[in-house]
């Protein structure tokens, strides 16, 4: 009797273990309160379908309160399984205070490239601790039906730049090119950070900032913005008080003849515009230059170090490395491109033209995102102010250089030999 | 020597319990959400994170947030800007205020129930609503200000105010004047109601009507109206951040033109896009705000308040 007693117990036991292990569910954080549907429709039936007993949820909060609500949220205990997270410092800095669990031995890892990992990496390249999702690219949408209006072609050099913005000034019946300085953001990531690569070369650039070898008041990192300086007159009236919905308006209303992007408009862009739209890289200073573009790594997911379902996180991080993840999510968001090294169709031919240009062109990513925006003041930060500055005239190229490179070496010690 | 039977002396003098019991609530709520967390914030700026521990470090923060160019530079820009958005306050919402309470005093003006619910409407809204409003009002592209001159041959006096560092501040403060204009309008329209009708008489008989009575009797009567007025102006315009936060952002543009404490404090606090917050630089800044609120109540409290005679009616 004790016997079965113990036998049915003992069954019990392990029946209700297992319905347990059943009933793991994961929650998500994110600040992309935008793909909500995306995740509820598309991405996590298709993972639950994969694998029955690991429930899944998208809870997103606000992106400007995310990194205060998710840090909050860490400190307290109560995140969730699964962390989006921001590219370089912020996340590394939740790495580095134990929050994030190391992702460097996750198989799905072998999926990305060096470059793909290298904004969620320690510093030394030694631990990865989020899967990498998608990169933003850089370049300028067009108008195509404006541009077939006024016998134009999407320029290629810096000259040809000047003069299609300058033959549709004269025309008159299109604002030449839709962007404020309200936002501040908007001039520097669509603006500085669009053209600049073509002048520092890209990553070695980039790379040379960091390392010391070059400053802020060398000419490839001033020139960008009296490049900068010239595109006021193109911008519209009062472009001083347009903000960011205002320039996406002016260009899907049909106002405003050039756009210059990111590629996460693309969606937004083909929901709101009714006639045919094109894209065209940053152009080159003179013909035949090598063309650079800003192929920024923007979001990735991550594992709450203190997740008490870690194994069944790990089971949907490698999921979100897969080949069938890297094809749904960037064909139901043209515009995020995967990082992965699968070979992924996307159907959207505007996405299509962005994504092109990686086979010609040497990406880079933005450069005040690693280790340049880690200190007091931020580089990242003051560049908005620079890149408005530049536009208006209120401050020349060289004092703009001089203002940021003095800011930088206060706190980043390569850059005060 | 029959003095009369002392009833307090025979009892003991009683706690009254009653008492303690009705202001318990008030007092541990108030002191767990106002004067812990003032007290903490004051530690709090004697710290510093230093390789993710908290260390002592006395006024460090304070020096480098007074002597650092990198933050002092935006302290005072700031601390400027407050001065200025507070300087139109004063200038021209008080004064503003007061003429209209004036006006909607008067016995012979119709419609003035209408009036005053029309001016005192804009201070219930909320500030996302009057900055987006306003942004939209005064935006080049769809707002109708534009449009408005130019329907009075005026086209040339617009500017895309909010976008210009010479004229933002001013435009923000001047919208904050037109939301905030009906509390002292009210104010002032009840001090005005108060004043006895027997005084304005007396003033008539020895021959004072008209603006003189205003001048001569009524805004004396009112003084201690207008001087607490000015202290709620200084107290709200230095602690003020929602406005300029929602018009434009916490990087306060263009280019920190509208910068003030508050938008200050909150950047360095929670950190802004890239910008980790640091808690403990936050609390120096909010601390040098309390302490500039603090010095302005107390100037006013004994350099003005004493000084402003009480007329007993």
């Amino acid at each position: 009797m004790m016997k079965t007693t113990t036998a049915i117990l003992a069954a019990w036991g392990a029946l209700s273990g297992a319905a347990m292990a059943q009933d793991v569910t994961l929650s998500i954080e994110s600040w992309r309160t935008d793909d909500l549907a995306l995740w509820q429709d598309t991405l996590i039936p298709a993972f639950e379908a994969a694998n029955p007993g690991i429930k899944v949820q998208f809870v997103p909060s606000a992106p400007p309160e995310y990194n205060s609500v998710l840090n909050s949220k860490l400190e307290a205990g109560s995140a969730g399984d699964l962390i989006t997270c921001r590219p370089f410092d912020a996340s590394l800095a939740l790495f580095d205070g134990g929050k994030l669990a190391d992702l460097t031995d996750l198989e799905a890892m072998a999926n990305f490239s060096d470059v793909a990992k290298s904004a969620w990496q320690t510093d030394d390249g030694a631990a990865t601790f989020c899967v990498p999702m998608a990169s933003v690219i850089h370049g300028f949408i067009y108008n195509k039906a404006a541009f077939d209006e006024l016998g134009l072609e999407p320029p290629a050099t810096e000259e040809q730049f000047f003069a299609v913005l300058d033959a549709i000034k004269e025309d008159g019946t299109y604002i030449p090119m839709a962007m404020g300085t309200t936002d501040q953001w908007e001039a520097a990531t669509m603006g500085y950070q669009n053209i600049g690569p073509t002048y520092w070369k890209g990553e070695e650039g980039r790379l040379a900032l960091i390392d010391g070898s070059q400053k802020l008041t060398d000419p490839q990192w001033v020139e960008p913005y009296a490049t900068l300086a010239k595109w006021a007159p193109y911008l519209g009236d009062g472009y001083e008080a347009q903000t960011y919905a205002d320039s996406q308006n002016l260009f899907t209303l049909g106002r405003a003849a050039i756009y210059p992007a990111g590629s996460w408009e693309i969606s937004i862009f083909n929901e709101q515009a009714d006639f045919e739209m094109g894209a065209f890289p940053p152009p080159v200073r003179a013909e035949g230059d090598t063309c650079y573009i800003s192929d920024h790594t923007d979001i990735a997911l991550g594992l709450n170090a203190a997740s008490p379902n870690a194994d069944a996180a790990r089971t949907f991080l490698n999921w979100v490395g897969s080949e069938e993840f890297a094809g749904t999510y960037a064909n139901a968001l043209p515009g995020f491109f995967s990082l992965s090294n699968f070979d992924v169709e996307m159907e959207d031919p505007l996405a299509q033209e962005f994504v092109s240009w990686r086979g010609d062109c040497e990406p880079s990513i933005r450069s005040t995102y690693q280790i340049l925006s880690r200190g007091t003041p931020n580089l990242e930060n003051d560049t908005w102010g620079a890149s408005v500055a530049a536009i208006k005239g209120s401050e020349t190229p060289e004092e703009i250089g001089q203002r940021l490179q003095d800011g930088l070496a206060s706190w980043y010690e390569p850059q005060q030999q | 020597m029959d003095n009369p039977p002392d009833s307090t002396a025979q009892h003991k003098p009683r706690i009254r319990w009653h008492i303690v019991l009705f202001l318990a609530p008030a007092v541990l709520i108030y002191t767990a959400v106002m004067i812990y967390p003032l007290f903490n914030t004051l530690r709090l700026a004697l710290y510093d994170q230093v390789d993710q521990q908290r260390v002592f470090v006395g006024l460090q923060n304070f020096r480098e947030l007074f002597g650092d160019p990198l933050w002092s530079d935006q302290f005072w820009n700031a601390l400027g800007n407050n001065f200025w958005f507070f300087a139109i306050h004063m200038l021209i919402q008080n004064p503003l205020g007061i003429a209209l309470a004036a006006l909607l005093s008067h016995p012979r003006l119709r419609f003035a129930a209408l009036y005053r619910s029309a001016i005192f409407l804009p201070t219930i809204l909320s500030f996302v609503i009057v900055g987006f409003a306003w942004k939209l009002i005064l935006s080049p592209i769809w707002g109708i200000a534009p449009g408005m001159l130019e329907a009075v041959g005026l086209k040339w006096l617009y500017q895309p105010w909010l976008g210009k560092e010479e004229y933002a501040l001013s435009a923000l403060s001047l919208i904050s004047v037109w939301q905030w204009v009906g509390i002292p309008m009210m104010l002032i329209y009840a001090a005005l109601l108060s004043i006895p009708d027997e005084v304005i008489e007396a003033g008539e008989i020895d021959g004072v009507t008209g603006m003189a009575a205003f001048w001569k009797i009524k805004l004396p009567l009112i003084m201690p109206s207008i001087g607490i007025i000015s202290i709620l102006t200084f107290v709200a315009n230095f602690n003020a951040f929602d406005l300029i936060y929602a018009a434009q952002g916490a990087l306060a543009g263009p280019d920190f033109s509208t910068d003030i404490l508050g938008t200050f404090l909150y950047r360095t606090f929670f950190g802004f896009q890239l910008q980790l917050g640091d808690p403990h630089m936050g609390a120096a800044v909010a601390s040098a705000m309390f302490a500039i609120i603090l010095i302005g109540v107390c100037l006013y409290l004994f350099g003005i308040q004493r000084r402003i005679r009480r007329y007993q009616l």
